[in-house]
């Protein structure tokens, strides 16, 4: 295997609704961050390769047109996925292993305020049988709530704790959406949203975007001091049938860290949960000691922008390796409703 | 939602016999009583924003005007303006009047119209490159006969009347020639 790290990480100030920018316009200044801030420009990047999709702001072929941002001349070789960067970043890193480039530019970005973001959602549906009843997003987390309610995994007050701690640990996050918090007690007064959820339990709805480099052995430490090695990385899915799932576990997340490598200690964990009960199911599933420092990013309840969200919780573990306020760190991505898909990254600092 | 069976169309919508849909290779037994097809209607309503760029073009040809934008890098002007370079990836900041007249770098002689706004068969759709810019807009040609256009051929855009403009592309109804020599194909070179 070869060793391959985070090199540079940028990311967007996330917000609402970015109504004056297209996508282009959004994500080319964290693009052209990423290479900036490393001194490399796209002629020193081997393979690029991008996460979105083109239901979310309504465009067809929108991520052709985001390549305008990368500045594709000379023609270069580059991928997609529909889907979170972080998969984005694990074609790039399969891509090094293989030896085909030893650098890649991988972003991800979304504009969802277009749409109407939990109908759009339902779109990821099987088509003909669960499609056509338009289950939104908001309502169907709600049944995997409401199923830990009742298996006593969790309680409502431990999910506004949940939404409290992020929320106050978004203070430091620049990029953050939604920055502080009422008191646990205030948010359990809150009316329900979508029984068993309150407002509280739901990430925001988010314009932004995120661009990291990978650089392989002497490249990454070539471009910086202290590289973000990738020690371990792996993807899970369970199957999409929602009713042949125990919605109460994510063993996709045991097994995906398993063979990612999660054991000993971390300094920080970035977990990727939208809704606030869906933290501990990560947390069971990754096995972590009770020392390690949570979601200081604030998690996607700060900041939760389609497709790039996962991306950044790998971002923001490097970040911290990078400017070297830890040393180990974990992070986790998830697509698809329910945490129905899973990766798990062990990064690590060091030479 | 209901449905409307006069909408309720064929897959295809391609003149009869132009392209078959394609006959199972192996026998099919679907039973008795077969479901052989299932109807969800599905739509999504989005309000598209054209970013900073793009707006500054459409209301360009609001007023009868074609807005490119500079890449800082090479100098060639891009239209529509996206906000960024695709050469470079830079973001463009100077805006530049290019056009109105332009040149044709490409033509197809259209013989079958698909669409409600399709014109008159046969009609010409054509790339016209506009003057001083580095890309060509798409568009039809007008007030011409179809086997006289070629490329290098000087154009310019015919607008709808002021009353009816509006940020679109449909600004333009159509371009027709003017009385300006052909340009040269080896000037086109980069353009095409």
């Amino acid at each position: 295997m070869r060793d391959v790290a985070i090199v540079s990480v940028a990311q967007s100030r996330h917000r609402r609704a970015a109504t004056e920018l297209n996508e282009v316009e959004m994500i080319q200044p964290v693009i052209r961050q990423a290479l900036d801030q490393i001194g490399a420009s796209i002629a020193d990047i081997g393979f690029t390769c991008s996460g979105s999709s083109d239901y979310l702001a309504g465009q067809a072929f929108s991520f052709v047109m985001t390549l305008d941002a990368v500045g594709a001349w000379p023609p270069i070789m580059e991928s997609h996925v529909e889907m979170d960067g972080a998969w984005a970043l694990y074609e790039a890193w399969l891509k090094i292993q293989t030896g085909a480039a030893d650098t890649a530019l991988v972003y991800s970005y979304s504009k969802a305020s277009p749409g109407d973001l939990p109908r759009v959602m339902s779109r990821m549906l099987d088509p003909y049988y669960v499609g056509p009843l338009w289950p939104d997003s908001v309502a169907y987390a709600g049944l995997q709530a409401r199923a830990m309610l009742d298996a006593g995994a969790i309680t409502e007050r431990q999910m506004a704790e949940v939404a409290h701690r992020n929320r106050e640990a978004a203070r430091s996050n620049p990029h953050a959406q939604v920055v502080g918090s009422a008191s646990v007690d205030e948010l359990l007064a809150a009316p329900m949203l979508s029984d068993p959820l309150r407002v509280h339990d739901c990430p925001p709805i988010s314009d932004g975007g995120v661009a990291v480099v990978l650089a392989a052995g002497d490249r990454a430490r070539a471009w910086v001091d202290r590289p973000a090695w990738i020690r371990g990385i792996d993807h899970r899915i369970d199957g999409h049938q929602i009713g042949a799932r125990d919605l109460t576990t994510a063993p996709s997340v045991a097994i995906a860290a398993q063979h990612a490598g999660v054991e000993g200690t971390f300094d920080v964990a970035e977990v990727h949960a939208p809704f606030t009960h869906q933290e501990q199911l990560v947390l069971d599933g990754l096995g972590l000691d009770d020392g390690v420092q949570l979601n200081p990013s604030g998690g996607a309840l700060a900041a939760n922008p389609m497709m790039a969200a996962g991306l950044i919780r790998l971002g923001e573990v490097a970040t911290r390796i990078l400017d070297g306020s830890v040393g180990r760190g974990v992070a986790h991505a998830t697509a698809g409703h329910l945490l129905q898909q899973n990766l798990v990254c062990v990064l690590e600092g060091g030479d | 939602m209901s449905i409307d069976p006069s909408e309720d169309r064929s897959v295809s919508t391609l003149p009869e016999g132009l392209w078959t849909q394609p006959v199972p290779s192996v026998p099919v037994d679907l039973g008795d009583d077969p479901v052989q097809r299932q109807v969800v209607p599905a739509s999504m309503r989005y309000d598209y924003s054209p970013g900073l760029a793009t707006s500054r073009f459409l209301r360009g040809l609001a007023e009868k005007r074609i807005l490119g934008e500079r890449c800082p890098e090479t100098g060639e002007v891009y239209v529509p303006p996206r906000g960024v370079s695709p050469v470079s990836g830079l973001r463009t900041t100077e805006q530049v009047e290019v056009g109105p007249k332009a040149t044709i770098t490409s033509f197809c002689v259209v013989h079958i119209g698909f669409g409600v706004n399709a014109p008159p068969t046969p009609f010409v759709s054509a790339l016209f490159l506009p003057d001083g810019a580095a890309v060509s807009l798409y568009g039809t040609m007008g007030e011409i006969a179809h086997d006289e256009v070629r490329i290098g051929m000087r154009v310019e855009p015919v607008w709808v009347d002021d009353a009816d403009l509006t940020t679109s592309m449909e600004n333009i109804r159509y371009w027709r020639p003017i009385d300006e020599p052909d340009v040269p194909a080896e000037q086109l070179k980069g353009h095409m």
